[in-house]
């Protein structure tokens, strides 16, 4: 790309795909910002008419926005906090030659492919149902009381669930990163008298600080959207305790039939991301730097 | 102190066994190279005695302590990596000071020995620079650095100069020898260049396949290599050898005859015609197709000699190598 012609010739090339993405952004988005200013409800017919700020008003005044707001927070904190502590440990885990190793890592990497309703129906069901699950068995086995985790700790139970959907994803990318550690720094940092837990701590953890940055960047962009764990599981329920601002949108504008409200919420949910992606690049992404 | 012996010391790797049962004496303060071609169980050799490898076999002393069990840290030994291992996410100053860390030194300690290494291999204007962002011979001078501080009994390195360029493997070459002289502390060098082990060391084990070929001297080996392998290993150009009748004539299987042990001119015992000469100014290095093969010769760098040129060649008869069958020297 060194001369004027093919700089010109590689921009109109790309101009297509650069346009087609760009136009599948910003057409959704001016739709629900435009929305967002209109009464539409689908049960109320007629003129749709530009009512300013009022569906702002209303979603910031819902009861239900703070504590969903708290628990999309929560929810986004509690899976990153498993998924990279544990994606870490595991990673060391599975870095160690050992008997099958190829078969295990399948294995590891197996919940990342069950689609999210599927797998949190299979939690709901099999595992976390007091009658019917493994848990409630188990308990019963040692003489306690099942517990009830959908109705008993309904957004810790969503986020177990997610978290093990995502650890696989965390411990592959940290799995990867740790096999790129050149074997002669651990060597010199075992020539220069460090210890395992030193070696990990030192020379390990400050290796995989751009692998991790790199998964809670992504885990977060995802995490900040989960929606289809909570629709089969609890409902947002019970009462709002798992209610997230995705669901919480939905509820809005497919379950009241209220198109504006819903569309502010969106609006509401994709500032709160930016503001999410600002802080998290201020604080981790310098590891990103060379 | 710094004294390393190494009693029948063996490795296995699984069912191949790349060092048979060796033996070797180092003494204190001695630079010690080991040289052989790639694959010779060299920097296995080295791994074993600094402990980041199991042997298979034997005993490992180090000042008369039998150290073969004991971990690399145990060891008090140092060591200087090919690819230097340096901590990237650390400063200069934070990766020398690393072995004294984990020693759990006062911090004021630190600070003296580290600006003290920094001193004596002129560091200390990049200190506070990460490792990305030095030059090779740097990065050479910072792992030599945290080698430096924890004033160890002996220093092990492995080929520490084939990732710099020619000029500037030359300056290490002459700054680790200085480094020596000063700290006369044990050195074992491992490297593939019998350049860097003829001008650094002051013993040289010559390996290959894991069996030590010879020890000695730089001059000793050059003067009286004890096989055809030391032979042609040891000195640049290589030695030439020269097999069949005229071999016989000497009362030998096969004779050898270095390059600059033959002298060049219009009579003599050798008839030949120049294929290449390679004029460097101070030599010529004349390649010469003879009855016998090519024979490679180093003459005066004023010899005007070209290809297709007829020359006679004379080998000075004192410097003649002989061997016998199985290639050892007779």
């Amino acid at each position: 790309m060194a001369t004027q012609a093919s700089r010109a010739a590689g921009r109109l090339m790309i101009s297509p795909a650069v346009i087609l993405l760009f136009l599948w952004m910003i057409v959704p988005l001016g739709m629900t910002i435009y929305f967002s200013f209109l009464r539409y409800n689908l049960l109320i017919p007629g003129d749709n008419p530009l009512v300013g700020f009022e569906n702002y008003q209303f979603f910031f005044t819902d009861p239900n926005f703070w504590p969903a707001l708290i628990n999309t927070l929560v929810l986004v904190l509690g899976v990153l906090l498993i998924t990279t502590i544990g994606g870490i440990l595991l990673a060391l885990l599975l870095d160690q030659p050992m008997f099958g190793q190829g078969i295990v890592r399948v294995l590891v990497i197996a919940p990342f492919f069950v689609m999210p309703t599927v797998s949190a129906l299979v939690w709901k069901n099999m595992f976390m149902n007091p009658v019917n699950g493994l848990f409630g068995w188990l308990a019963t086995v040692f003489g306690l009381q099942p517990f009830d985790f959908l109705a008993q700790a309904p957004l810790f139970s969503i986020i177990l669930i997610v978290a093990w959907q995502w650890l696989p994803f965390a411990t592959l990318i940290l799995l990867t990163a740790l096999q790129s550690l050149d074997s002669e720094q651990l060597e010199a940092a075992e020539m220069d008298g460090a210890g395992p837990v030193s070696r990990f701590f030192h020379i390990m953890l400050p290796h995989l600080a751009r692998a991790a940055t790199v998964v809670i960047l992504i885990q977060t962009i995802f995490l900040l959207s989960i929606f289809a764990e909570i629709l089969v599981t609890t409902n947002g329920g019970p009462g709002n305790a798992s209610t997230n601002l995705t669901y919480l949108v939905y509820s809005q504008s497919l379950l009241q039939y209220d198109v504006g409200l819903g569309s502010a919420g969106g609006v509401i949910a994709v500032i709160l991301a930016n503001i999410v992606a600002i802080f998290l690049m201020r604080m981790i992404g310098k590891n990103l730097e060379t | 102190m710094g004294q390393i012996e190494l009693k029948g010391v063996t490795k296995r790797f699984g069912d191949a066994e790349v060092i048979p049962p060796l033996d070797l004496q180092i003494n204190d303060g001695e630079f010690v190279v080991f040289v052989g071609p790639s694959g010779c169980g060299k920097s296995t050799l080295l791994r074993l005695i600094a402990g980041l490898e199991d042997v298979s076999g034997g005993e490992i002393q180090i000042d008369g302590r039998n150290a073969t069990a004991e971990r690399p840290a145990q060891r008090g030994l140092a060591m200087v990596f090919q690819s230097y291992a340096l901590y990237p996410h650390m400063s200069v100053r934070k990766n020398i000071a690393f072995p004294l860390k984990m020693a759990k030194m006062s911090q004021r300690e630190i600070d003296a020995k580290v600006d003290n290494a920094a001193k004596v291999l002129n560091l200390s204007s990049y200190l506070d620079r990460r490792p990305g962002q030095l030059s090779g011979g740097q990065r050479q001078r910072v792992a030599i650095g945290r080698a430096i501080v924890r004033s160890p009994k002996a220093f092990l390195f492995d080929e520490p100069l084939s990732n710099l360029d020619a000029a500037l493997r030359v300056n290490m070459r002459l700054e680790i020898s200085e480094l020596h002289n000063t700290l006369k502390t044990t050195m074992i060098y491992v490297t593939h260049d019998q350049v860097e082990a003829m001008t650094m060391a002051d013993k040289i084990v010559v390996l290959q396949a894991g069996r030590i070929e010879q020890v000695g001297s730089p001059l000793d080996l050059y003067r009286h290599p004890k096989n055809r392998f030391v032979a042609g290993f040891i000195g640049s150009p290589k030695m030439n050898f020269i097999g069949g009748a005229e071999a016989a004539k000497y009362d030998a299987h096969e004779i050898g005859i270095r390059p600059e042990h033959i002298d060049v001119g219009t009579t003599g015992a050798w008839q030949g015609r120049v294929t290449v000469s390679e004029h460097l100014g101070s030599d010529t290095y004349l390649h010469v197709q003879t009855d016998y093969g090519i024979i490679n010769v180093r003459a005066d760098g004023e010899v005007a000699l070209h290809h297709g040129d007829t020359v006679w060649l004379t080998p000075n008869a004192a410097c003649i190598h002989r061997f016998d069958q199985s290639g050892n020297t007779l």
